[in-house]
């Protein structure tokens, strides 16, 4: 939901960054309002994951300029762990196994992280228990995967369920969800694409990086943006999803063609 | 900074049991001869089977030499450099902890093991051992309402003499190894432990060594009994103030279960590791070796490993009863210069003997950590089964872990498994604990603790979190 006197939750400007000595992120700029719903499209290797992991602070990515505020406040200079605390959600692409993590335990932790820093007081298992159960009727996830590892042997669509729990449990102001849709079934995609508009508010906001339209059919985005070579060539509102569906992203070279001439 | 090199910073921890209690200590000259063992038997004032042992392991200890088939590295030790006795200056043992010098009780107190009525742990039996001597041994009375033997070793050859003559060297003889032999030669204190007939010991028994003096070695002699059908839980905690110098450590204990009883014996084991760059720690040469003598007799080894300068210690159990069962459960941590050469024997000779093995190793800094393992299957031990797990876990890149398991069947159908895994914790396991708001050193720590629950699960329930924190402190510290 568009609402030109939103607070502005998240900011970036010109924002570039390397991995290694290879540049990706070459001046992206975004402004994500309080109830909005963006989407992030974008050929395999245009750079999204790395816009997302950039904004968690993955320490093997260097941001080499531009800035980042999170409600006015400079999110690169915080730790990955602060920047998660104050509301900043990363569901991952390939969430990692963790052997030996209980995954009850590790949700556990991470709640009480966030609620700390909101002022809410720490839940103890019990307590925890009770929360964990009614979040799980969000994504429909069998309790069952509370007693494994943290993703240890879950399949692809059970992991992707589990980022969404995670995200149920931590309630974020910024909710990234990188891919959230790949790998999923056709209910599956249904029950997590239920899952995240029911945990959207207006004071909340979401970011969904995906390829398919199917996505977008279930959780209607109020922007569309195209990633090509490391920056956003283009914004739209919901019909441009549509028209990438259609014409592909051909015409992408082109702009990208013109762009290079420009800067020539 | 790297998170490698972070996590590197993060194991880097000070020690906490650093301090050096400053008490008068009777103390015999350095170097090692006859005249030095018959010393320290006459100290004891002990009898001729004895003094007997001591001479005769002495002897052959003179003819062994110390072995270096462990993948240790060290320079060589001077037995003429170390002193063989060191007793705190009190007069005989104490018939009650108020007579105790509350110097050593308030010792014990700071290392978290209280001994004074009132704050005595409510389930757990301990004695207390400063350099050679037990000062204190908690609930005994309660014990011997059950039978239950519970004392130093001491004060055992003193009050039931036919049982040391009848156990002491019948699990480990004198000349078994060269530390093995060194410790029978001059040991100078250590628990022991008898549970008669029938017997379910009604509390947890705990030993804790500490180590005061600096040039001082400590050898201390351990023997737990259990006859038929009793059954005992037994845990030795160790640690050693900070000196730049090493201290050598020879132990030795020997474990005794007739038909039908069970001795589970726990270790968390802190002695002080040397610095960052590898000055100082305890030189910890250990024989440990459990005898499963009757049917249907039950051993089981669990040790937390997380000190020490160098480790040489394999904790084994001989299976000879039929249907026996031998269980070792091993977290051996290595952080900087520490090296650790740990492991397990397990010898099958009973028929339908079975054994169980679960070793994690976890290395940091530039240490080395490797497990050395034996299953051994005679030919009597028909239908014998063995698994073994050896994980190991590096952190940074700069340590390394090694795993040697040999295995020699002469029982074509014994079943023997054995799995082995290395792993490292990746900067993306770190990334995604942290990206849900938790902090790099309880990511790692997580980690590490979830790497090792098999055998933390392994531990008695009130040492068990005490494990836990145990790891999770060495593993504390600044991120830079
Ligand atoms: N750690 C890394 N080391 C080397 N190259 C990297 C690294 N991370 C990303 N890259 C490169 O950066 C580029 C952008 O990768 P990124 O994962 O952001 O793409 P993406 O838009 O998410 O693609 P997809 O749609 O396939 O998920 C790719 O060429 C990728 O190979
Ligand atoms: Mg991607």
């Amino acid at each position: 939901m568009i609402r030109p006197d939103a607070p502005v939750l998240l900011e970036i400007r010109d924002l570039h960054a390397r991995v290694e000595a290879k540049e990706i992120l070459k001046g992206v700029n975004l402004t994500i309002r309080a109830g909005e719903v963006h989407a992030v499209m974008g050929r395999n290797g245009s750079g999204k994951s790395t816009l997302s992991k950039v904004l968690a602070g993955h320490p093997a990515y260097t941001v080499t300029g531009g800035t980042v505020h999170y409600r006015g406040e400079n999110l690169l200079e915080l730790d990955p762990e602060q920047r998660a605390r104050i509301g900043v959600f990363l569901g991952f692409q390939y969430p990692v196994e963790i052997p030996g993590v209980s995954n009850l335990e590790f949700l556990r932790v991470a709640t009480n992280a966030r609620r700390a820093q909101k002022g809410e007081e720490e839940l103890d298992t019990f307590a925890f228990e009770d929360l964990v159960r009614d979040r799980l009727k969000v994504v429909q996830m069998d309790p069952a995967f509370l007693d494994r590892s943290v993703n240890e042997g879950f399949s692809g669509g059970e992991k992707k369920r589990n980022e969404i729990l995670q995200m149920a449990l931590l309630d974020p102001l910024v909710a990234i969800l990188d891919e959230t849709d790949s790998g999923l079934d056709i209910d599956a995609l249904r029950i997590v694409a239920g899952g995240v508009n029911q945990l959207a508010t207006p004071d909340n906001a979401t970011l969904l990086i995906t390829h398919y339209q199917r996505l977008l059919d279930a959780i209607t985005p109020d922007y569309v943006h195209v990633m090509a070579a490391g920056r956003i060539l283009r914004t739209g509102g919901k019909e441009l999803a549509l028209e990438l569906e259609e014409r592909g992203y051909d015409w992408v070279d082109q702009e990208l063609a013109a762009l290079a001439g420009e800067v020539a | 900074m790297s998170n490698a090199q972070a996590v590197g910073d993060l194991v880097s921890q000070p020690y906490k049991y650093g301090f050096v209690t400053d008490i008068e200590t009777e103390k015999i000259a350095k170097g090692l001869s006859e005249d030095v063992v018959r010393l320290i038997s006459s100290k004891k004032d002990e009898p001729s089977f004895l003094l007997d042992f001591r001479l005769r392991a002495y002897r052959q200890w003179l003819q062994m030499e110390e072995p270096d088939w462990a993948r240790l590295g060290y320079p060589p030790i001077d037995y003429q450099d170390i002193i063989y006795y060191a007793a705190p200056k009190q007069q005989d043992k104490k018939a009650s902890l108020d007579e105790v010098d509350p110097k050593l009780l308030e010792t014990f107190d700071k290392l978290g093991i209280p001994l004074s009525e009132q704050k005595r742990l409510s389930n757990v039996a301990v004695d207390a051992v400063f350099d050679s001597v037990s000062i204190a041994t908690t609930y005994k009375e309660k014990l011997a309402e059950h039978g239950v033997i519970f004392c130093s070793i001491s004060e055992a050859v003193k009050e039931h003499p036919e049982l040391i003559e009848r156990y002491l060297g019948t699990v480990v003889p004198t000349q078994d190894n060269y530390f093995a032999a060194l410790n029978s030669a001059v040991f100078s204190d250590g628990s022991f432990v008898f549970i008669p007939k029938g017997v379910e010991c009604p509390m947890e028994l705990s030993t804790y060594f500490r180590i005061n003096s600096g040039d001082t070695g400590q050898f201390e002699r351990t023997l737990i009994v259990a006859e038929e059908g009793a059954s005992v839980s037994y845990l030795e905690g160790c640690t050693a103030p900070m000196f730049d110098t090493n201290q050598l450590h020879a132990a030795v204990v020997e474990l005794v279960a007739l038909d039908d009883a069970s001795i589970k014996y726990s270790t968390v084991q802190n002695w002080y590791a040397g610095d960052e760059n590898g000055v100082g720690g305890i030189y910890n040469f250990v024989t440990k070796r459990g005898q499963c003598r009757g049917d249907r007799s039950k051993i089981s080894w669990t040790q937390v490993e997380t000190g020490s300068s160098i480790t040489w210690k394999y904790p084994s159990c001989v299976l000879q009863g039929a249907d026996s069962v031998g269980e070792f459960y091993s977290v051996a941590l290595t952080n900087n210069c520490q090296q650790a050469d740990t492991g397990t024997k397990m010898i099958h000779v009973g028929p339908r003997s079975r054994s169980t093995i679960v070793s994690k190793g976890i290395s940091a800094g530039r240490s080395a950590n490797s497990y050395r393992g034996l299953v051994q299957i005679g030919p009597k031990a028909v239908g014998a089964k063995n698994y073994s797990q050896c994980d190991s876990m590096l952190i940074g890149d700069q340590a390394a872990a090694n795993t040697y398991p040999y295995i020699r069947s002469q029982q074509p159908q014994a079943a023997v498994e054995h799995e082995a895994s290395t792993c490292r914790i990746s900067e993306d396991q770190l990334f995604y604990l942290q990206s849900r708001g938790i902090g790099f050193e309880e990511a790692v720590s997580m980690m590490v603790s979830g790497f090792c629950r098999d055998v933390f699960n392994q531990l008695p329930m009130e040492f068990a979190a005490e494990a836990d924190k145990l790891l999770a402190l060495k593993l504390e510290g600044s991120v830079g």
